[in-house]
Parts: C-alpha cells; structure tokens; sequence
C-alpha cells in the first residue's frame, strides 16, 4: 500500500538499522565522537540531495555549498533572534535555501551542460563574496556568525544567564551525549547524532520515493535525452526547476542541521572548493544510486577527519622497524600524503574509482558481490545499483 | 503515491520523535562527570589546533615546535627552560599534579569551520581538557566560541585581534599575546619621532576580525598624532597577488603606506610594495615610507632585504638579553637549531601558565583554572612583570617597538628592538569603546 516495492522496504529497515548502529560500528575505527558522526548523517543528506538533481537529471551543480552556507547562516539567524529551539532555525534554513535555489536555478537552468555548471559556479563565488567582504554585518565575514550573550533571542531570553545556551529540541541539548560502555568500546550516544540521523533517514525515504515516482521517472528521462522531450512537446523546465529547488533545500536542511549541532556559520561553507566536495561525494560513491552519495560523503567525512590528523612524527611512528635511510624515505613519501596533504590521497581515490569504477563505490561492492557467486540472489545493492546508468553494468548482468 | 500516505507516515515519525523526547529526556545527559574530560589518574591530554597549511603555516610550525618544547619541560625532560624563571614555582617538572602531560595536535586550515571540526575532534575523540593554539584571530575567536560551549579551557596562541578579549571574550579563554591597540599605541610615539606629525596614511587591511581592529586601532592613533587617512583597502586574506592593491596606491598622494597584514599576506604584500618602487618615490616633499603595525620574525625572513628600516611591534623577540627569554632561546636553539618565534614564545609561556595554573588551584576543573588565572601576576616569562586582568583574560605588559635591521648579522638577526614600550602606556579600560560590546560570561566547566 505504500507503493513502494518490498525491497525498497527491506533497504529502508536495514538503512535504519545501520544508521542508529553507526556510534557503535564507528568506535572501533575511531570515528565514534559526535562531532564526525554528525557530520556522516549530514552530510549524507547533502549529497543524497545532490544526487536528486544530478543523479537524476544529469545536470552537475559546482555550486551547491551555497545553499549550505544559506542554511547555516538562517539557522544562526534565528538562534540569535528568536529561539534556540532547532525547529524554527531548520524550517528557515529550508525555506531560505528553496527561495536561493529558485533564483539561481530559475537563471542557470536556462542553460544546460557545462554552462549550467559554470553558471551555478558563478552563483555560489558570487554567494561566497559577499558573506565574506559585502554583507558582513549580517555574515560577520571571515570570522564566522556566532552566538552571543547579548542576542535578543525573543523566545527564551530567560534561559540565558552568562552561560552561551546550545541549541536543543525543547530542552533536549544537541549536545547531550550519553557514553555507555559496550565491552569495553567507549560508544558515544550523542542526541545531535540520533536528530541528524532522523533527519537522514527522512532524506533518504522522500529521495527514494521520488526516484521511484513518475516526476522521478521524468527527471530520468531529461537525463537520457532532453531534446527528444522537447520534441515531443515536453515542457521540462518545471521538471528541472522542481528537482533543483528540492535539491537546494536538502542543502539547506544540512546546513541548518550543521548550524544545529555546532552554531557557527563561516563564508567558508560556501567556497567553490566546498562545492567541489559535494560533487565527489556523489560520485565516489555512485552517481544515480540511492546509497552511493551516503557512502561517498561517509567515506570523505571520514578520511578528511583522520588522515589529516596524521603528522611527520605519527607516520615516522609506522616506520620505525626498518632502518634509518629508508625509514626517512618512506615517511618522507608518505607524508605527503596525509595531514594537510590528504586531499592528493583524496584525489588518486577518486581518480581510480573514476578510471575503474565509474558507478562508485557502490558498482565496487556490487562487482564484489558478484564474483562471491550471489548473483542469483536478491541483493540490495543488486537493486539499487541498477539505477547505475551507463553500459559498465556488466557485472549485474 | 498519495498524500495521505506522506502525511501518515510524517505524523508517525514526527509522533515517534515526540515521543521519544517526552519519554526519555535524561537518556542522553551522563553526568559521570563534574567536568568535561576530566583527566585519568596517570595522563592529561592538550590539544594543540595549529595552522599547518594556508597563509599562516610558518607560524603554526613554530607554535607547534613550542608547545611541543613546552611538554618536554613540564614533563622534567630537557632543561626546564622558563620553567627555571618563571616567578611561580608550583611546578617541578614531574607534570601536572603527578599527571604526564601528553598531548593531540590538528590542523586549523587557517579556516574557522576546520578549525572548530579540529578542536571538536580533540575534545570529543582524544579527550583534551584544555585547547590552545592560534595565529589567525578569526580562528581563535570562532574555536575560543566552541571551547565556551564545550567546557574547556581555550588558551589562545597568536591572536592579536582586539575582539579576542573585547567583544568576543569568553570566560573560558585566556589569551597572553598582545593585541591591536597595544600595537598601535606602542608604534604611535615612535612613528611621531621618526616621520613626524604630518602625513597622508593609505592601509591595506586584511579582511577579517584581526584586520579590522588593527586598522581601526592604527588609524585612530595615527589621527590623533595629527595624520591624515586617506583610503582603507581590505584584501582578502591569503590573497597571494596584491599587484590590483598597490597600484592605485602610487596616484592616491598617500605618503605612508600601513599594512594591516600578516604572515605570508605581509610577505607578499610588503615584497610587491617594494618592488612596485613606493621606497623609492618622494610624495609631498617627504620619502615614502612603509609601517607594518604587527611585525614577526618569520615574517621579516620571508621579505628578505625589504624590511631593512621598516617599523612595527612585536609581543617578544629572541634578541632579549633578559635571564628567561635567554633560557627560552637556548632550549628551543637546542632543541631545533634556530631561536623561536614570538609565536612560538606565546605558545609556550600559555602552556606553562595554563599548567601552573592547574597545579597552584590543585583542580583541573576549567572554573578553577580560570580562577587561579584571574588577576594573576607572574614575572621571568621573558616580556617582565605581567598581569592577567580578570576582567577580559587579557594580559598585560611591555610591547616592543623594533625596526627591520640595516645590517644584519645572520639570518635570525634581522630585527633590532628600538623602544619598550612600559606596560602603563598600553594598558586600557576593560570597558575601552574598541573593546566594547562582549560579556565574559560565566565560567563553564561542561558535562
């Protein structure tokens, strides 16, 4: 009756159920604090949302981290002035990253291809200069928009006294973290996490639905040959610019959600390299799947956070069995590859699974499931990754 | 797919949240703790949230080759350096009550959103009970904002903006650097002095918080000294080419250009000025001069022969003849092979002070540290008698005056002291309208 197919169900139960595990399946790997697990859910939504628009209709946004940045600003916004109650900060952030995207999208779309991306590009640099020089008061620039004791905060100024008050859910702390001890394993149970979660799994649902509706059916369509729409007397602007605004309010959500969990809204959120992110999100992990961009944001969220924090020293540790000269040359080699050199491992990943895996990690796990002979069985990847267009599909088949 | 389907299902979710808030409000508050990461009985970790890339990465090296001496010493590894000195004695090189000091580094991008992802990471993951580094303002007040939340002690590093410790002071953040105004109203009499009381100032600014006061700071000092403002250009930070900036410089009948930048901008921006040829040029009958409000010597290495006889001020200099900053230099000389920074000795000093600050108040809870820091005065850290002042966590003493060297005798030797400026003349009210505008807030101990 939800007309949806049962696996669609079963992926959305196991999604589920892998998603509130994450605190204890990341703690072993060191990953299990707040502050990152945060970050995989939202950023997860980031992409999912990204993926509704490129995904599906093909056309590549280089500039979505503006409505990212718009969320996050809105979000502070109404922690300042209003409440600090997450709702009223996330409807805003919503609805001001939807109004940004109509506007942008209702000029970009007019375009297509590589045009559309540089126009979008245009946009989000145009964004990002003015957060950070012209409309500093309202931005406070490079410094970032912060809390202060001294805000209105309309609704609930008396629950301020000389203490920055956080932002909870009707009292509930974002922050409010639970730490329980599962053998052994320090396992945070953070409520910001477990919101931004909800969050995610809300995301994830209304993306799988549109990819299985008709407007879904659509967006695909404008992805395979958007002339031959045209010709048949297809209006598909409506189409583009509903997938478009949609996708700019995912971004907006997470940029709210972002605000939410650490209140601080920096110009930086919304630079074109931060844009560039997103978009290796999506296709690391597999364009056009549902899966694909969650994984692909966890796996950059989760390499940015641990390999830059590796050092000379740290690595120099990894190679202190062998002898000097070569231990030098290693670490030598190595280094670079890790702290704030990170983004050259990022880019060889991406370059290979470009190369070799041009539906993400998702193809990558599909293939391997493949030659483990489960084939013929009812794999979930199997499913979604038929969505992988393309003739690279060899394996499924 | 229809609409009563999404309604449903959203009143179910949105049900089950409300539930789930109404049903276990206290699950996730523990309160095992009277602190945050309160520490084990045999370690403590520091968490040092340095720049390692962007404009500032040479100051964040040095700051972190610091905090790295700074460890050894409290660790009773080495000679003890300031800690020999240092007019409080409660520490004895064996940790911090009886604690090994270890500590967790991250890379602050000179980016206030990684820098705050950094710190979370170190408090949230590592469990560092106190945060500390620096070098850009914008950084240290947004990462200064998140150890308030977090419940930490921040002790800022190199920040020298005046909101560090005038609109955006928090009661948990601590900060030793000099800042903006002191520079400004060190630098003032000295540039009287020397180019006199009539002149046509032009500033290019870095924009951000650190820019903006130190221009605001500089230019209302200059004013009062009878100068004249003629054009505030703001320059992105980490511009790289600041050709587009300097060029309308030579036809604005500007006499004195002041360059509110620092690290590579300062570099880059200085460099080009000098080959541009504004040294060189005579404007209303006087010869153009340069001033670089904040001076550093890493700075002065990276523009080479142009600060030859250009002013500015510094919060240190390892040219000091006084018995602490003596004992600094040669353990860090040994330690690296090169005299440290003024980043580097800000770093340091905030170490020791931080630590001793946990051993006199006998707590490493961040109210009690914060306690036993208000109001403290210590000597023999190298800058003489210093106060921290308990109502911004500013502290204050001597500023340094110095002048980019004629003949240098080596390639550390590249700026000369030329005035110290008394701690009294620099000293303002907490109250000061550049300061103005933030409340410290109570302490917060987190958890």
């Amino acid at each position: 009756m939800f007309g949806s197919k049962i696996s669609d169900t079963t992926t959305l139960i196991l999604f589920v159920i892998v998603v509130a595990l994450i605190p204890l399946l990341a703690a072993p790997l060191g990953a299990g604090y707040p502050a990152l697990m945060q970050f995989f859910a939202i950023f997860g939504i980031l992409a999912i949302g990204f993926n509704i628009l490129f995904g599906l209709t093909g056309y590549l946004s280089f500039g979505h981290a503006a409505f990212l940045g718009v969320g996050s600003y809105s979000a502070v916004w109404m922690f300042k002035l209003l409440s600090m109650n997450v709702i009223p900060a996330l409807i805003l952030s919503i609805l001001i990253a939807g109004v940004f995207a109509l506007i942008i999208g209702f000029v970009s779309l007019r375009r297509s291809g590589i045009y559309f991306s540089i126009l979008t590009l245009a946009f989000a640099q145009m964004s990002y200069k003015l957060a950070y020089s012209v409309l500093t008061p309202i931005t406070n620039g490079e410094t970032g928009l912060q809390l202060a004791l001294d805000d209105p905060r309309i609704l609930d100024s008396a629950r301020t006294s000389g203490q920055l008050p956080t932002p909870n859910l009707f009292g509930l702390d974002m922050n409010a973290t639970r730490v329980v001890d599962v053998l052994g394993l320090e396992v945070q149970l953070n409520f910001g996490y477990f919101f931004s979660a909800a969050f995610l799994v809300l995301a994830f649902w209304i993306a799988m639905r549109i990819f299985r509706s008709p407007f879904g059916l659509m967006l695909k369509a404008v992805k395979t040959n958007q002339n031959r729409l045209n010709y048949t007397g297809v209006n598909t602007r409506p189409y583009t610019l509903a997938a478009f605004v949609i996708s700019g309010m995912y971004a907006g959500l997470a940029g709210g959600l972002l605000a939410c969990m650490d209140p601080l809204a920096g110009a930086e959120r919304m630079v074109w390299t931060a844009s560039g992110e997103i978009v290796l999100m999506t296709i690391l992990g597999g364009a056009g799947t549902l899966l694909g961009p969650i994984i692909g944001a966890t796996v950059i969220k989760f390499a940015e956070a641990k390999l830059s924090k590796f050092n000379e020293g740290v690595v120099h540790g990894w190679f202190d069995f062998l002898p000097d000269g070569l231990a030098d040359v290693l670490t030598w080699v190595v280094a670079k590859f890790v702290g704030d050199g990170w983004h050259l491992t990022l880019g060889l990943v991406f370059m290979l699974v470009v190369t070799f895996l041009p539906g993400g990690l998702v193809e990558g796990a599909r293939r391997i499931g493949g030659y483990l002979g489960r084939r013929g069985q009812k794999e979930d990847l199997e499913q979604l990754g038929s969505n992988v267009q393309g003739g690279k599909t060899t394996a499924a088949e | 797919m229809s609409k009563s389907n999404f309604s449903r299902r959203g009143v179910l979710k949105t049900g089950a949240a409300f539930g789930g808030v109404l049903a276990a409000p206290t699950f996730f508050t523990s309160a095992a703790n009277a602190f945050t990461n309160a520490p084990g009985a045999s370690s403590v970790t520091f968490g040092f949230n340095v720049p390692q890339s962007g404009a500032y990465a040479d100051e964040g090296a040095d700051e972190l080759r610091a905090y790295q001496l700074a460890v050894k010493h409290l660790n009773g590894e080495g000679d003890g350096g300031m800690l020999n000195t240092f007019s409080s004695r409660a520490l004895d090189g064996t940790g911090i009550l009886g604690r090994k000091v270890e500590y967790v580094t991250g890379d602050t991008q000179t980016k206030s959103d990684a820098a705050r992802a950094s710190a979370r990471s170190m408090i949230e993951q590592d469990g560092a009970i106190m945060i500390t580094g620096g070098s850009s303002s914008g950084v240290a007040v947004a990462v200064q904002g998140l150890c308030q939340e977090a419940g930490v002690i921040f002790m800022a590093g190199l920040t020298h903006s005046n909101d560090t410790t005038g609109k955006d002071k928090k009661a948990n953040g601590f900060r030793h650097f000099f800042n903006a105004y002191m520079s400004a109203a060190a630098l003032a009499p000295v540039l009287s002095a020397n180019y006199g009381n009539d002149r046509k100032a032009y500033h290019l600014t870095a924009d951000y918080t650190w820019g903006w006061t130190q221009e605001e700071s500089i230019a209302a000092a200059t004013e009062n000294l009878g100068w004249e403002t003629i054009n505030k250009v703001r320059t992105p930070l980490g511009a790289g080419d600041f050709s587009q900036y300097i060029t309308p410089i030579l036809n604005s009948g500007a006499d004195t250009l002041i360059l509110n930048h620092y690290g590579n901008d300062m570099v880059n921006s200085l460099t080009q000025a000098v080959q541009f040829g504004l040294r060189d040029r005579q404007v209303n009958g006087k010869d153009f001069q340069i001033v670089v409000p904040l001076y550093s010597r890493l700075m002065a290495q990276g523009a080479g022969e142009n600060v030859k006889g250009i002013f500015g001020s510094t919060n240190w200099h390892w040219s000091l003849q006084d018995e602490a900053s003596q004992a600094f230099v040669r353990a860090f000389g040994q330690e690296y092979g090169f005299p440290p920074s003024q980043a580097a000795h800000t770093c340091y000093v905030q170490t020791l002070l931080y630590a001793d600050a946990v051993q006199r108040g006998g707590d490493f809870n961040p109210c009690a540290v914060a306690e036993a820091l208000e109001g403290f005065e210590f000597d023999g850290m190298g800058n003489g008698p210093t106060l921290y002042r308990a109502a911004d966590h500013q502290c204050f003493k001597d500023v340094l005056v110095v002048k980019g060297k004629d003949n240098p005798s080596n390639q550390f030797d590249l700026l000369e002291v030329v005035d110290v400026t008394p701690a009294d003349q620099v000293t303002y009210a907490p109250d000061h309208p550049m300061f103005a505008g933030g409340e410290l807030g109570e302490c917060n101990p987190g958890a």
